[in-house]
């Protein structure tokens, strides 16, 4: 039994890190520290850099341009890129979307998409939860009617993440409204350029319009457009949920965010004529989530070595999601006590690109209960914390 | 990066699985609790004889390894069967500070008798205002001629009425709590001035509190220099820790499988209360306690086993106890309130086996004296 890399992966980990230092810009790394997003130009342009390394998605197939890792490698790249703080890219075309149409799609299709997402032209989107459908998924109710060789689709979608950027959304739409409600289900991808679709920006709690709710207004979609068979669309969402897990614990940006806060605990007064680090109840805080962190750790890693002797993923991905996204709040809500008073500012624009104003501070703290805000999503998305409860439940207890 | 067992550590499972299964059912092992010396002497031969008391040994001084890991698999068995034999007390508390002081004269017939299951063994080094802090020691030793004289009072000395020879941690020089002058001796349990008073513990074992009141020995009862005894203690302690830390997790499985047995079959309002989703969460939870304790243990094992230095080894004994203790509170409680009332009775083995897992979180300092120990690393 050990945790060691061996020779080559330990050569490898060097590698990516020497990548990263080099390649991933420095302009977008302060930025990430600040706690300042990337632009969709900038995202694009990291993710662009990723390609031409050949480094964008390394969870394809190597046939389709994946990198053709082992299940080690694929953790040391993750982990070195959140050490960094240098962002995955963004899920909805490389994990999401993407594994779908490899196993379900038809060969035009694969190559009519798969290619463009690799190199980051096409910009997709997630059309799953409705108004009325959130962690009961199955009940959507967005229609999708055959008409000749097309469908029009009525209804609408929420919590679409960046739609606004978006060029395609894959949409969970109904096509049987008179079976059994998984039955009737099936995987459409819609071109946003399509007449009838509209946009409503939701405001979350940290200022920023992050999701919109997204209209269907008898938007007409190429029956060409369909993945896999009409009704099957259940089947394909959950092969999506299970790629969208992988990676779910965040170790690498929760090591980030915990040297983060030691070095915030230590350079915070007291007001006593000490700092935080030193004040005995947060200190005894930060033991604990260092300690959960390394337990968390290990649970991840039985779990990858487990998947590089071939097993399948299973329920414990359900673990993971659970515990790290609690782990990851309870830092996001410890960087909010440090900050104390200062945490106290509205200002999310000075956060947005661009900002021309004074800043208000001292250092980011003004952001820290925007992120706490922010990330309260994190427990809530990519099935809730209570789902994955019941995962567990049904899938390991037996109940 | 390999988590699966050597053949050795699967051999070690099987072979406690199978005696388990042969001969530790819940009323044997309460039969065992009862009679005088509250472990079976038959159990104890036939574990020295399957090899199981060299596990904890290098194999230079004639055992299997001294690897944590190999410790961690055993201990974990021990745990899912609640087995009350003596084994911490011998051979990872009193073989290990043997086997890191003695000299190689009294070490080869010492361990040499402890391995083949010849001589029973405590370890006193807890006293009653000394809580977790090993070098808290006042329990003196004073040179007087050619002799050494022991005067104070150990407490919670696991196997005391049982053993033939005490290993006693008592202070040559120094301040109550100074990291100098501490060294152990070894006891013959009938020495003149020493007394056990004798009790069983909540969970089950044989333990007592050792007075020593004008002992006298001569310096070969010394293990090692004089006044330099704490580092050893310590690492015993860490790998003794790992141990019960391996022993919670196997006890908290238990635990766990049998509060989801309990509640598929128990009916309330027409269904089994496992269909409530109040307490499918909280088993949920469980699970997951259940897990990340297992996950430090393997963590905390393997880093006793590697070349780390002994801070980083400290550190993360102090992060699996920590989390452990954790578990032990969560799991061991809900595994209590899920079962209800039948669980607050001495007729179920998951009463056993919490009370079993609130003495281990105990055992070597509980979860709050590790978060702190961790942090001050």
């Amino acid at each position: 039994m050990n945790a060691d890399f061996t020779a080559e992966e330990l050569a490898f980990q060097e590698e990516v890190r020497t990548f990263l230092q080099q390649e991933f810009p420095q302009e977008f790394k302060a930025k990430v520290d600040a706690g300042i997003r990337l632009t969709k130009e900038e995202t694009v342009r990291w993710q662009k850099i990723l390609y031409k390394k050949g480094w964008a998605a390394p969870n394809w197939p190597a046939e389709y341009g994946g990198t053709g890792w082992t299940a080690t490698q694929k953790y040391i790249f993750a982990t070195e890129m959140g050490l960094i703080g240098a962002p995955e890219p963004v899920a909805f075309g490389m994990k999401m979307v993407a594994p779908v149409i490899m196993t379900y799609g038809t060969e035009e299709q694969k190559q009519r998409f798969l290619p463009d997402i690799l190199e980051s032209n096409v910009w997709w989107c997630q059309g799953y939860s409705e108004p009325n459908s959130g962690s009961d998924l199955a009940s959507l109710k967005t229609t999708a009617v055959r008409d000749g060789d097309e469908y029009v689709v009525n209804g609408s979608k929420t919590w679409n993440t960046y739609g606004q950027y978006a060029d395609w959304i894959f949409c969970l739409v109904r096509t049987d409204s008179t079976v059994k409600k998984q039955e009737g289900i099936s995987f459409l991808l819609i071109d946003m350029k399509s007449p009838g679709i509209s946009l409503k920006p939701i405001v979350l709690l940290d200022g920023h319009a992050e999701v919109n709710e997204v209209f269907f207004d008898d938007v007409r979609v190429p029956a060409e457009n369909l993945i896999g068979e009409e009704n099957k669309g259940w089947t394909y969402a959950k092969l999506l949920l299970t790629h969208e897990r992988t990676n779910i614990a965040g170790v690498p940006r929760s090591k980030r965010r915990l040297e983060a806060l030691k070095r915030t605990a230590a350079n915070t007064d007291d007001g006593f004529g000490g700092n935080m680090a030193n004040n005995a109840i947060f200190a005894r805080k930060l033991a604990d989530v260092e300690i959960q962190l390394q337990a968390l750790e290990y649970a991840e890693l039985r779990t990858l070595a487990a998947l590089s002797v071939g097993k399948a993923p299973g329920p414990e991905s359900s673990i993971l999601k659970i515990v790290g996204t609690e782990l990851a709040q309870q830092m996001d809500e410890m960087f909010v006590e440090l900050a104390g008073y200062h945490c106290l500012p509205f200002v999310p624009e000075q956060f947005e690109d661009g900002f021309q104003g004074e800043p208000i501070g001292p250092g980011t703290t003004a952001a820290t209960a925007l992120n706490y805000f922010n990330m309260r999503k994190l427990s809530i998305f990519g099935g809730s914390n209570e789902i994955q409860r019941n995962i567990i439940c049904k899938a390991v207890l037996g109940l | 990066m390999d988590f699966s067992y050597t053949e050795v550590q699967q051999m070690l499972q099987d072979q406690v699985q199978k005696f388990v299964q042969k001969s530790y059912d819940f009323e044997t092992r309460n039969k065992i609790i009862e009679s005088e010396k509250g472990y079976s002497e038959e159990n104890w031969a036939l574990f020295a004889e399957l090899g199981w008391l060299t596990v904890p040994f290098s194999e230079e001084d004639g055992g299997l390894g001294g690897s944590a890991v190999d410790l961690m698999v055993m201990m974990e068995e021990f745990g899912k069967a609640n087995l009350v034999e003596p084994y911490l007390a011998n051979a990872v508390l009193a073989g290990g500070l043997i086997s890191r002081l003695a000299g190689a004269d009294s070490k080869a017939a010492l361990l040499e008798s402890l391995m083949t299951g010849g001589v029973q063994l405590a370890c006193a080094y807890a006293e009653t205002g000394s809580r977790f802090n090993l070098a808290n020691v006042s329990t003196v030793a004073n040179t007087e001629g050619d002799a050494i004289v022991l005067n104070g009072e150990k407490v919670a000395v696991l196997n005391a009425a049982n053993a033939e020879k005490i290993l006693v941690v008592a202070r040559e020089s120094g301040a109550v709590a100074d990291r100098e002058g501490i060294s152990v001796f070894i006891v013959p349990a009938d020495a003149d001035g020493l007394s056990v008073r004798k009790f069983p513990t909540i969970d089950g074992r044989q333990a007592g509190i050792v007075k020593l009141n004008g002992v006298t020995l001569s310096a070969t009862n010394r293990l090692g220099a004089a006044g330099t005894a704490l580092s050893a203690l310590e690492e015993v302690i860490d790998q003794a820790t790992v141990g019960v830390c391996a022993e919670a997790v196997g006890a908290l499985e238990m635990l766990l499988r049998k509060t989801v047995e309990y509640s598929k079959t128990r009916n309330q309002f027409g269904v089994p209360i496992g269909t409530f989703q109040a307490l499918q969460h909280r088993m949920a939870d469980m699970f997951i306690e259940c897990q990340l304790a297992r996950s430090i243990t393997i963590m905390a094992a393997m880093k006793l086993d590697s070349s780390a230095s002994p801070a980083e080894k400290t550190k993360a004994v102090s992060a699996a106890k920590s989390k452990v203790g954790k578990a032990i509170q969560l799991v061991g409680q809900e595994a209590i309130q899920i079962h209800g009332g039948i669980g607050t009775t001495e007729e179920l083995d998951v009463g056993h086996y919490f009370k079993r897992v609130t003495a281990l979180n105990v055992l070597f300092g509980d979860a709050d004296f590790h978060s702190e120990r961790f942090a001050s690393y």
